[in-house]
């Protein structure tokens, strides 16, 4: 038998024995970016597919939230930034290799393309605030302005369906291109983040929609998303079972350590396998509130975030 | 020109004489360190074996540090250094995620440091101030690309190792065992 005991480590009270640079704003942001692109993506699809009258908050109402989380997580990414008044170096600099290169020029793009496809919709969404303000009536500009994004509302979601998708695998793949962290070193966690961010987006939809046809589609695309997701965590575990010894290692995190309560207590089991029997038992024709299932699609989305960014910096090669 | 740094274990006393020399040498701030000592026993007792050995950035071929930077304030400079220049850092952390040999860290100022084989005093023709200080002689630095060269030598007639190869980043700090 070989053992291997240490007797002195390193010795950097600043670094060991946890290495933990990315805090919760990483988590949040991780969560926001792809709630937002869910909701967006479904928006630009309903939109070109020409049902906007037919589902109503798919391409209007839910898409308030958009440009909400999308400044609340690029705020909070800001915030974890420790050479924080340089951050414009992002925008000087386009590197083909780092993921994060792609997601903060992913974000310059989708965040104002949100913000214009709200205003687009600002007469219709917020018809108190036009009457009491009249900033369309008083401002010419800005009435043209509203007339040439609608004119052009297809266009937008054009640009947009391609960049949302960006958006929702680009906050999985930033985790996976770390070599050196053998939890997020696989290449599933870029699709299923982006499955993640499309339901718990679906589930936002579910959340604010109105008529009851759409909360059944919805409830439908999300029965859909949730089982494609407990696949992707199924390959996800097989894939750390074939893996190399820190992957193995990385693995026990997960299935047999510290963090086994919180992934499969409240993301596989509360935030998947309960919702989506809810939502299939409440398709069979039972009256179950859909409300309850979305929940805890977005509840068990934002801890997955967190176990995944916790526990993989708990992972590495060395000691 | 491709600096390498070899190491002696059988030498080596674990004295942190280099960590010291580096952290006088580069300013490193308190409770930071860009070197530093590990000492490992392996095996059973009673047939135990101690390996001591100074370990800092590897300064890899394939880094994949500089791979995840997103402002291209990690480079490879001239001889394989991997450096960074604070001014374009954010202070992100993707690179610290990215090293596994934990070899990064944010600087209290924001930016992130690291080993960076002395390359101001290779410029003025001097040794890195580890290797230079090292009361045992047991660290060696040099030109790989030159065949002659004292790395290229003992690696060629000593049995070597590198840290966590199976990473696959091509590190270029030798252990000789």
């Amino acid at each position: 038998m070989q053992e291997e005991l240490f007797t002195s480590g390193r010795h950097i009270p600043n670094i060991d024995p946890y290495l933990q640079i990315w805090h919760w704003p990483i988590s949040v942001y991780l969560f926001l970016g792809g709630l937002a692109a869910g909701i967006l993506f479904f928006a630009a699809l309903f939109y070109l597919m020409g049902k906007e009258k037919e589902y109503p908050t798919v391409v209007k109402n839910a898409t308030i939230i958009v440009p909400i989380a999308l400044t609340l997580g690029l705020l909070a990414l800001l915030y974890d930034l420790t050479h924080k008044i340089y951050f414009w170096q992002l925008y000087t600099n386009f590197r083909i290799e780092s993921p994060m290169s792609w997601g903060a020029w992913v974000l310059l793009a989708v965040t104002p393309l949100s913000f214009l496809w709200v205003f687009s919709y600002y007469s219709v969404l917020f018809p108190k605030l036009e009457n009491k303000f009249q900033l369309l009536t008083k401002f010419k500009f800005l009435k043209s302005f509203e007339v040439y994004l609608k004119e052009n509302r297809k266009y937008m979601a054009y640009a947009l369906i391609p960049l949302t998708l960006i958006l929702g695998v680009y906050t999985g793949i930033l985790l996976s291109a770390f070599n050196a962290r053998p939890l997020w070193n696989n290449a599933i966690l870029g699709p299923l983040f982006l499955v993640s961010g499309l339901s718990t987006g679906a589930a936002t939809i579910i959340l604010m929609a109105k008529t009851s046809a759409e909360k059944h589609l919805f409830s439908k695309i999300d029965v859909g998303l949730v089982i494609i997701e407990l696949a992707l965590i199924a390959h996800m575990i097989m894939g750390y079972y074939a893996g190399s010894q820190v992957q193995l290692e990385a693995m026990q995190l997960l299935v047999a350590g510290d963090f086994t309560v919180m992934f499969f207590g409240f993301v596989v089991i509360l935030g998947l396998i309960v919702p989506l029997i809810i939502e299939v038992i409440e398709l069979m024709g039972f009256k179950v509130p859909v409300s309850i299932p979305a929940i805890l699609i977005l509840i068990g989305g934002l801890v997955f975030r967190f176990v995944m960014v916790e526990a993989g910096q708990l992972t590495r090669f060395l000691y | 020109m491709r600096y390498a740094m070899v190491i002696d274990t059988l030498k080596c006393v674990g004295c942190s004489d280099c960590v010291v020399a580096c952290q006088t040498e580069n300013d490193v701030p308190l409770g930071y360190c860009r070197d530093w000592i590990v000492e490992t026993v392996n095996g059973t007792y009673p047939t135990v074996n101690l390996e001591l050995k100074s370990e800092r950035c590897n300064h890899c071929d394939n880094a994949p540090c500089v791979r995840c930077c997103p402002t291209g304030a990690s480079y490879v400079a001239d001889g394989g250094n991997i450096m960074v220049t604070p001014d374009e850092c954010i202070g992100c952390g993707a690179c610290i995620q990215s090293c596994p040999y934990d070899a990064r860290y944010q600087h209290p100022d924001g930016w992130v440091d690291k080993c960076t084989f002395c390359n101001h005093r290779l410029e003025k023709g001097q040794l890195p101030a580890c290797v230079s200080v090292c009361p045992t002689k047991c660290m060696y630095f040099g030109d790989l690309d030159n065949p002659n060269s004292e790395v290229s030598q003992l690696l060629k007639t000593r049995k070597h190792k590198t840290l966590a190869p199976e990473a696959g980043t091509k590190p270029h700090v030798f252990y000789l065992i």
